[in-house]
């Protein structure tokens, strides 16, 4: 048996936990055991069968986030599972190590590739911030992979899943939050399958309408370079690069962005990679795709018209 | 704190790919613990008591150690072995601190290298303290500890009683830089290196591997944008 951590988002479960779930089904033979915190929405377990989850257990009395209660939660209910794997999130990443501490395991993070198994348990996973990959042997019995969202493909598994209930009590309050703030209707940039980026070109955030118009069309969340991020034309949590966030969307367009090696470092494993800048020396066009050498002010109010008409 | 290449850094392997290549490599702070280095020395301006640097480390991280002397911390402890992944480093790092007593313990939100993100976790677990990850503000008041942090989609604001490790995430604060007075104090702090524990192996990196180069990027002219929505939803498939 394989386990899966099943983060919740009020009650869904987003695409990186289905992706656990299909990487989990994959490497067993005989089902799926997924834990998740609190009741899900109605249908959401039929989600995760369809990915091969045979079996869900609903940890009920955790009222709050507490990545020392959670991990606890979740190894008691695992109890006999020798790899558990969970989605590369900021919950993940604050849950992955301290299960791995209680199963007493090999941890890997960031990995991107399904197990070679045929000599022990070894991952590929990101490292050097984009600019390599290392493949790690997991030595210990117990294995936590904590896999990069949109590294791996949604393979269904469709099975019948049996859902169960328990209970832990809250024993001590040790974090205690006072406040959520979450940007309502927005993608989350880790896992959004496309990003519109845009950089100092834009000359200043009034102009951020038209990429957000853009981004809006497409589907896609907005992120920018560091320089701007530094002067609160954007909130920081949309910075991508070595010292920002590393993202791996389906498809990265980056506008008014020199493509400095740090800002490299956290899109250049996009699948498809656009750059439009005016000049065309710009060392981004050397990681890119596909590209446009003009002016950002004439290009994106084409790019518009054409993706909305495409839409219809 | 950990020691990492530069940010300009290229990075290629050697030995059949199975060795980072530290030819000409520039040691740095990592930039995430720049921030926890600086925000340990705010909070303890605010309040009282020392910061300590450790670094799980070979004798070559001792120069950007006395960096971080310069900035500020008190004192430096250096555990001679190499970092060799993330939970041999958290194993060390929880031994000296137990016996340091320490109230509370700062990481960077990721080493810019292995990218783990798994020591603050790692040390909550094995020192058997909460832990808050990516954290974009942190005060000491009363005793308590108040921090902002990101999560999915959003911020939000979490208190913690001592001790407590958390992590830092860009925003926390603006790094601080060594001044000449810094660098001359730095050079008489101590720098106290130990001797690791024995751990037994977690895991191993077996070899490395360059991301594959890019194909050459095809172009598409400024005045017929049009195009290139109509080759990424036909020819990429990806909108
Ligand atoms: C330690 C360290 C860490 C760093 N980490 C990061 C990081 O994580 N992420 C990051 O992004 N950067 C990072 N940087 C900064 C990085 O080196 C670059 O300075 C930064 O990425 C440049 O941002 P930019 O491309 O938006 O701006 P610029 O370099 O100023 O480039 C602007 C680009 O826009 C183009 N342009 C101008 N006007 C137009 C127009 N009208 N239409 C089209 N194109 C136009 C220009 O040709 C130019 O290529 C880091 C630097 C250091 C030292
Ligand atoms: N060799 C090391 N010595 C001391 N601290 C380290 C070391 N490696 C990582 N850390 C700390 O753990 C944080 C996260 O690293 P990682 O889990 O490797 O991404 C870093 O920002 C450092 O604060």
């Amino acid at each position: 048996m394989t386990g899966i951590y099943a983060e919740n988002s009020e009650g869904i479960f987003k695409k990186s936990v289905l992706e656990a779930a299909a990487y989990a089904s994959q490497i067993s033979t005989d089902g799926v055991i997924a834990v998740c915190i609190g009741e899900p929405n109605a249908g959401e377990a039929d989600k995760l069968s369809k990915y091969g989850v045979t079996k869900l257990i609903v940890v009920e009395g955790l009222h709050s986030f507490d990545a020392q209660n959670y991990s606890k939660a979740i190894a008691a209910n695992l109890e006999g599972i020798k790899t558990l794997i969970l989605a590369n999130t900021y919950e993940g990443k604050s849950i992955a190590p301290r299960v791995s501490v209680l199963m007493n395991g090999s941890l890997a993070t960031n990995v991107v590739s399904l197990p070679d198994m045929s000599n022990g348990f070894t991952v590929k996973r990101g490292v050097f911030s984009g600019k390599g990959f290392a493949y790690v042997q997991l030595n210990r019995e117990n294995k936590i992979v904590a896999i990069t969202p949109n590294s791996i493909e949604l393979k269904e598994n469709p099975v019948s899943i049996s859902i169960v209930k328990t209970s832990v009590s809250e024993s001590e309050k040790l974090t205690q939050i006072t406040s959520t703030n979450k940007t309502a209707g927005k993608i989350p940039l880790t896992e959004a399958e496309i990003v519109v980026s845009a950089g100092r070109g834009m000359k200043g955030p009034e102009n951020w309408g038209m990429v957000e118009e853009l981004a809006g069309l497409l589907g896609a969340a907005t992120a920018c370079s560091k320089p701007v991020s530094d002067m609160d034309w954007r909130p920081h949590s949309e910075h991508v690069g070595q010292t920002g966030i590393t993202i791996k969307p389906n498809l990265y367009i980056a506008i008014g962005i020199s493509g400095a090696i740090q800002h490299l470092a956290g899109v250049s494993s996009s699948k498809v990679i656009v750059v439009i800048n005016k000049d065309p020396e710009a060392p981004f066009f050397k990681a890119a795709d596909y590209g446009i050498v003009g002016d950002a002010f004439e290009i994106l109010p084409q790019l518009i018209a054409a993706a909305k008409a495409a839409k219809n | 704190m950990s020691v990492v290449p530069d940010t300009t850094t290229k990075i290629t392997f050697t030995d059949n790919n199975t060795k980072f290549n530290t030819a000409g490599v520039q040691f740095i702070i990592n930039p995430y613990d720049e921030l926890s280095l600086t925000k340990a020395l705010e909070i303890v301006e605010k309040n009282s008591g020392t910061v300590t640097v450790a670094t799980v480390g070979l004798a070559d991280s001792d120069a950007v150690i006395r960096k971080a002397l310069a900035i500020g911390a008190n004192d430096a402890i250096r555990i001679n072995a190499e970092p060799v992944d993330g939970q041999f480093v958290a194993e060390q790092l929880a031994h000296v601190i137990l016996e340091g007593g320490y109230d509370m313990v700062l990481t960077g939100r990721e080493s810019i290298d292995y990218n783990g993100g798994q020591v603050c976790g790692l040390l909550g677990a094995l020192l058997n303290w909460p832990s808050v990850n990516v954290c974009t503000k942190i005060d000491v008041i009363d005793g308590n500890a108040h921090f902002e942090r990101d999560i999915d989609g959003g911020r939000e604001t979490v208190i913690s009683s001592l001790p407590v490790v958390a992590s830092a995430q860009k925003d926390l604060c603006e790094p601080r830089i060594p001044n000449m007075k810094g660098i001359m104090a730095a050079r008489t702090k101590p720098l106290n290196v130990v001797a690791p524990i024995a751990v037994d192996g977690f895991g191993h990196y077996s070899s490395f591997e360059s991301p594959s180069a890019k194909q050459a990027v095809r172009l598409f002219d400024a005045q017929n944008a049009a195009q290139l929505i109509d080759a990424l939803k036909n020819e990429a498939k990806v909108i």
